[in-house]
């Protein structure tokens, strides 16, 4: 047992426990968080995604003393109450059957948007492909993705392209 | 949970002294409200039950008294409980809509609780697509009962005759003068009902009041969000796997080696010393470690030292060698014949006769994660915390294999990974339960992957041999099908003698169940035929991970594979386009059955040949020299009175062998859609897991052990599988126009069935090679192209 320190969703949490300790137990059973799901325990599934540092990682087969960095689960997208664009696409799609995947689901395209905000079909079905719904609600996930995609687009400031003013709005240099 | 609404909540008083009784001591639900934009916000909460659990015992609630179904607010709100749970097809939802609807209250001002069995009848909990179909009608016929004496107590309130009263909305206004007027709330908030039904059981039960017409239905027709869905994105959904309950320790079971193996040795020396260890159970072949964290559990569950000894014999065929395995067997029981005219006559006049025979190996559930359950055997009963998709049976189940009162077992349902059938059959709960006994603690235990996929309930492999014979026309004039199933044992619902600690304990029934196969579920008006089924026992049917149970319509994507596989032979023998050449047999006939099934059976052709822009022509499409092949397929089935037809578009690489399902379009009719969007929604995923199990899912075995574990020797459809394109058309017209109202039947199970025999079609249709061999991997497709020189 060992003192390890976790950054999660904003908190920090010093635990006294085994460092093999895969991270995902200590969020389920310790920080008493539900977003985080054990679907295989072997990083086949992705039930039990979180973004650490920006990257879309299973928590089931990461040692809690191998974390470097803040890490972001389901229940840390939202922010002053207001859902993440991608829980609020996941919404108005009525992506979820049962629902158990939906973590994995919305962490992964969470990372594939922060790097991609505008991925191609091929690109999202690829980055997605390791992340499994038994339900099969993936075309609903692909669909919500896009949506989510355009919502952050619309909500961002437009930029302005060098000598070319941006379209339909005026830009101060 | 308010992340959705900024409306504070409501604790809710429920009502029945029961619930209430429940509410106070148990302190384990919480209903709490938040009416806002998205609609009312209903959260079952579990609370921290420090408190001591009551002592009293769970009574089963009457399902003769109104006050169990539903209960009315001080704020003019009503939740409504129901004997049933979610598999994820929203449900819940659909339940309100209807039930507001004969209430005559906003469908957002109504909560709905499911599945828990000292709070809920006993509906049955959820199986067989009989949510609507089935379990819609008490729910509706209770709301309804409500707003009868709802009315009356107006009548006297106001006074005012019933026929002189409008009720909209929760409120009661007298029609000459609407500023008398008094809402629900005011009128039984904090009171019971005190109302008997009248009926047999819960499926009649029934009160005074008639139902309303549908076209009297408001919300029913709709699609208001599901309410399961919020809670689902933003990670604040208690979950069964959720449950967190004072000193709770975790199991986790350490399953036999291979099927039927016999324990010989426990070292517990093993794991004696490591951390957090408490305790190894076991009793007979049933084998589980106890420690106080979830990891440790796990590690020492792999590191504990067991003995077993093999079976004199080789439980069971390697799954390469199922299929003759199955053929050289003799049937532990055959079904009588379904024969119509003279078939052996009609062959010998045939002028073509053509004969394939379909395999379609074992296939799992392989639910997204392991069996679950957290058992508590505070104060000397149990109440058992799981998603079982049955939790009624569950309570009956665990009741018996303890040898407890059912008074003294509760099950409390939770939302889960999907259920298809396999939580119907749980084995968690009785293992918490058992082990929970045993340790005088809470016990959470959870199923690892790979005994999941290798250990759950597997849906039968079927045999399907089918000859047909053409006349000179091309006409259909003789047909035998005879399939085959490898079912004996079919283990039941939640049976404390066939559940697999139950077996591994050495306490099971004495006979097995007998199986059974299925014969296809079409409406062709053929002169002659005859059907037939078998069942065959694997060498052992107890202790063995080979076993079979219910998955989500459980013998029909099988007998439908081969059966509509079979047609599309036909068609491609008689040069006649396959969706002509079934039209024409639907269209020979000249009766219908009382569902009108025939006749919906062509609107749905109608339907899906519209929306997909199929134009007519033999298949297979004329050779082509491109890499990739394209091609579509049709196929079509009922399933109780659902009539489903479903195309599919592939693509094949004639490279790799890889098969792509484009685009796929059905055309659905399940009578009343009372929730258009729920219901697309669980006919595109069905069709997906059809789609899966066509291209994909096979269990795998050696002669005693599954081989196939995990994700990856288990595969299942990806995001990259998904079509880009899915059309769905709810046809759902009632022909019969004396008929006023139609019914609602059962949705999900039939969007399943037509898909595999859909894919192989338009497989067929690309290549001109016909694949009978589920699952169509690139390997099996890219060998069978090979073989035909493609
Ligand atoms: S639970 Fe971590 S990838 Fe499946
Ligand atoms: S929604 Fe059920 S596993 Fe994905």
């Amino acid at each position: 047992m060992s003192n390890i320190t976790l950054k999660v969703n904003g908190s920090t949490h010093t635990l006294d426990i085994e460092p093999a300790t895969p991270l995902l137990y200590i969020l389920r059973n310790d920080l008493g968080l539900r977003g985080p799901k054990f679907g295989c325990g072997l990083g086949q599934c992705g039930a039990c995604t979180v973004i650490v540092n920006g990257a879309a990682v299973r928590s089931c087969i990461m040692p809690a003393s191998s974390v470097k960095g803040e890490i972001t689960t389901l229940e840390g997208l939202s922010s002053n109450g207001r859902l993440h664009p991608l829980q609020q696409a996941w919404i108005d799609e009525q992506v979820p059957q049962c629902g158990f995947c939906q973590n994995g689901q919305i962490m992964t395209a969470k990372a594939l948007l922060d790097k991609n905000p505008h991925p191609a079909d091929a690109q999202i079905r690829e980055s997605m492909n390791a992340t499994l719904c038994r339900c099969m609600t993936y075309y609903r996930v692909q669909t919500a993705i896009k949506r989510a995609a355009r919502i952050i687009a619309d909500a961002q400031p437009v930029q302005p392209v060098p000598g070319k003013p941006a379209s339909g709005k005026e830009v101060a240099a | 949970m308010t992340a959705f609404t900024g409306i504070p909540k409501q604790v809710e008083e429920v009502l029945t002294t029961h619930r209430r009784g429940f509410l106070k001591n148990a302190g384990l639900l919480v209903v709490s409200f938040a009416a806002g934009a998205g609609g009312l916000i209903m959260e079952a909460d579990a609370q921290d039950s420090t408190t001591a659990h009551p002592a009293d015992p769970y009574p089963d609630l009457d399902f003769r008294q109104l006050d169990s179904w539903i209960v009315i607010h001080e704020n003019n709100t009503a939740t409504f409980y129901v004997g049933k749970t979610d598999c994820g097809q929203g449900t819940g939802t659909s339940f309100r809509q209807l039930m507001s609807d004969e209430l005559d209250i906003a469908f957002d001002r109504t909560a709905c609780i499911m599945g828990s069995t000292d709070n809920t009848v006993d509906q049955g909990g959820s199986g067989g697509s009989t949510a609507m179909e089935r379990d819609s009608w008490p729910m509706r016929r209770a709301a309804a009962e409500a707003r009868r004496v709802l009315l009356e107590m107006a009548s006297g309130r106001l006074g005012a005759p019933v026929d002189r009263l409008a009720v909209s909305n929760a409120v009661i206004a007298v029609k000459a003068d609407p500023s008398k007027r008094v809402t629900y709330g005011e009128l039984i908030a904090g009171r019971k009902f005190n109302v008997r039904l009248t009926g047999a059981n819960v499926n009649v039960v029934t009160g005074v009041a008639k139902v309303k017409p549908v076209r009297e239905l408001k919300s029913t027709g709709q699609s208001p969000q599901r309410d399961d869905i919020p809670a689902k994105v933003d990670g604040s959904l208690e979950w069964a796997v959720d449950v967190r309950l004072p000193r709770m320790v975790h199991a986790r079971n350490v399953k036999p080696p291979f099927a039927c193996a016999r324990l010989t040795g426990i070292d517990e020396s093993s794991v004696r010393s490591l951390p957090g260890f408490i305790r190894v159970v076991a009793k007979g072949n049933y084998v589980a470690v106890v420690c106080e964290r979830e990891e440790q559990a796990i590690r020492a569950a792999r590191q504990l030292k067991t003995t077993w000894e093999k079976p004199a014999t080789a439980p069971f065929p390697a799954s390469e060698n199922l299929f003759d395995y199955m053929r050289a067997t003799t049937p532990t029981s055959a079904s009588n014949p379904i024969v119509t005219g003279n078939t052996e006559a009609a062959f010998s006049s045939a002028a073509k006769i053509i004969e394939a025979e379909y395999e379609v190996p074992f296939q799992g559930h392989t639910a997204f994660a392991g069996a679950h359950a957290t058992a508590d055997p505070s104060d000397g009963q149990m109440t058992v915390y799981s998603n079982d998709m049955k939790s009624y049976g569950m309570r009956n189940g665990v009741a018996t294999f303890l040898g407890m009162p059912r008074e003294k077992v509760r099950v409390v349902w939770m939302q889960g990974p999907q259920g298809f059938g396999r939580t119907a059959a749980d084995d968690a709960g009785c293992e918490a339960a058992w082990i929970a006994r045993e340790v005088g603690r809470p016990v959470r235990v959870q199923w690892m992957r790979d005994e999941e996929t290798a250990w759950d309930t597997k849906s039968p492999a079927f045999l399907v041999k089918v000859r047909g014979g053409l006349d000179a026309g091309g006409r259909l004039i003789a047909y035998d099908y005879r399939a085959r199933s490898c079912d004996y044992n079919h283990v039941g619902y939640n049976e404390p003698d066939t559940v697999l600690i139950a077996q591994l304990m050495g306490s099971r029934r004495a006979k097995p169940a007998a199986g059974s196969s299925a014969t296809p579920s079409e409406m062709y008006a053929i002169p002659n035929r005859r059907m037939a089924g078998e069942v065959v026992s694997l060498p052992v049917v107890w202790e063995t991970p080979l076993r079979t149970g219910n998955l989500r319509d459980p013998n029909g994507p099988q007998s439908t594979f081969a059966a509509e596989s079979f047609i599309d032979e036909l068609a491609a023998a008689a040069k006649a386009d396959p969706l002509e050449f079934r039209m024409k047999m639907l269209q020979a006939a000249t009766t219908d059955d009382g569902g009108f099934r025939r006749a919906r059976s062509i609107a749905v052709f109608n339907a899906v040949a519209e929306a997909y822009g199929w134009d007519p022509r033999p298949s297979p499409k004329p050779e082509s020299k491109a890499n990739i092949l394209t091609g579509r397929g049709i196929a079509y089935s009922f399933r109780g009175q659902t009539v489903v037809a479903q195309i599919a578009e592939v693509e094949v690489n004639r490279q790799t062998g890889h098969v792509w399902a484009k685009r796929l379009v059905c055309a659905h009719d399940c009578g009343l859609v009372v929730n258009p969007q729920s219901l697309r929604h669980t006919v595109e995923c069905a069709m997906l897991h059809g789609l899966s199990r066509a291209i994909h899912e096979e269990v795998r075995f050696d002669t005693e052990k599954i081989t196939s574990t995990d994700w990856v020797s288990h595969p299942t459809l990806r995001h990259a599988d998904a079509p880009e394109r899915i059309d769905i058309v709810l046809v759902n017209g009632d022909p019969n126009p004396n008929r006023p109202d139609l019914p609602p039947y059962g949705a999900g199970e039939a969007a399943l069935k037509p898909m595999l025999a859909a894919i192989a079609n338009a497989v067929y249709d690309a290549t001109g090679v016909r694949i009978r061999r589920v699952p169509f991997r690139d390997d099996r497709v890219l060998a069978a192209l090979k073989a035909a020189r493609l």
